[in-house]
């Protein structure tokens, strides 16, 4: 892939990570926060990746017999009666579960599919983007994971978080949820009131950020690693060393992608009982 | 070209320390597991599933702390940040 500006030389090893880095944006961004800048890339797999998702349940709804089911639909089941025998134990409140219980499907399922972008050879879809862009008057820029986009994992964590306000509220009334930001977790005395609510809001955003970090860390370091062991390959000429490196490539990715598989999994899984503890905790009264 | 260096061994150590701390943890969970395991099977599919969580938990500082060292070892920010020092 030529970096920027269609260098004539082929890329140095930091040009190549660089370039990968880069999100296909729609405007230069300025700083950390940056509203103005949307990134195209993950905008758009996150929500086809989405729809994709949705499809593929309703499909398994749609043909659902309470005969002896196929394959598929009998997936499906494990993995919704997985999600709701979680929710059953953690959320204890019926009628939130209705909402609680498929949201926490729906999390699962999309950031399973997400991270499993993953798993699609590092060069791929740039590559295909590396002829079609141009062509369509973009950059050639492309990030084909979008769980490795800080963007979109604040944006879940944050709607988590709006969440376990909305039951909180919902759950306690708003009284009740202020007596308890200000009383919850050394007492209910008038001077301790400033450090208790400090605590609460230090909790709300350390849960939030980490839960946000945790997915975009995970699947940013696997994509990096990918990159890393697609150089190994990269760097492949007729010599001793050159060949030990393709046959590394070749080993080094098989292994990485086999224990990715474990990671993705395991990353959704999380993000998924996260949310379920943190909506169970906006229903316990302190 | 000190920065170079610097960055390299911060880059081990940010692996490295990390590495220690989540294997530590990971290893006394997974022996704690197996241990109560051992104690009580009946409640082995239970614990797994908790098991399976906290390893996720431990291990996502670390994997954080990876993907920046590597950044870092692969796309070094600081070395821009110099190019753009007035001399």
């Amino acid at each position: 892939m030529a970096a920027q500006g269609q260098a004539s030389h082929a890329p140095t090893a930091g040009e190549y990570i660089v370039h990968h880095l880069q999100h296909l944006q729609t405007g230069k961004q300025t700083g950390v926060v940056d509203m103005s800048v949307m990134n195209m890339d993950s905008l758009f797999f996150s929500i086809s990746l989405g729809v994709l998702g949705c499809w593929l349940l309703w499909l398994a709804a749609r043909k659902a017999t309470s005969g002896v089911p196929g394959r598929f639909q009998a997936a499906v089941e494990m993995l919704v009666e997985m999600v709701d025998s979680q929710a059953k134990g953690i959320v204890h409140n019926a009628q939130s579960r209705k909402l609680v219980a498929p949201l926490a499907l729906t999390v699962f399922v999309w950031i399973f599919m997400m991270n499993a972008m993953d798993l699609l050879p590092v060069d791929l879809l740039p590559a295909i983007w590396h002829q079609a862009g141009p062509a369509l008057g973009a950059k050639d820029y492309l990030r084909v994971v979008p769980t490795a986009d800080l963007s979109v994992t604040m944006g879940l964590s944050l709607s988590v978080l709006l969440i376990c306000l909305y039951y909180n509220v919902k759950i306690k009334g708003l009284g009740g949820w202020v007596h308890e930001l200000f009383s919850a977790p050394f007492g209910d005395k008038w001077f301790l009131y400033p450090v208790n609510f400090l605590m609460q809001i230090i909790e709300f955003i350390a849960k939030t950020v980490s839960h946000g970090m945790r997915l975009f860390g995970n699947m940013y370091a696997g994509e990096l690693i990918f990159m890393l062991i697609a150089l190994m390959g990269g760097a492949f000429v007729f010599s001793a060393t050159g060949i030990a490196l393709a046959i590394g490539h070749v080993i080094a990715g098989t292994v990485w992608a086999i224990f990715h598989i474990l990671i993705i999994t395991l990353q959704a899984f999380v993000f998924m009982m996260l949310t379920l503890v943190y909506v169970g905790q906006a229903h316990d009264a302190h | 070209m000190e920065v170079i260096s610097f960055v390299a061994l911060a880059a081990g150590l940010i692996i490295g320390l990390g590495a220690v701390g989540a294997c530590i943890g990971i290893g006394i969970m997974g022996g704690k597991y197996l241990e109560s395991a051992g104690r009580q099977p009946e409640l082995m599919g239970e614990l797994q599933t908790k098991m399976f969580l906290l390893a996720g938990l431990i291990d996502a500082a670390f994997i954080i702390g990876t993907g920046i060292a590597l950044w870092f070892a692969t796309a070094n920010p600081f070395l821009a940040q110099i190019a753009n020092l007035p001399k």
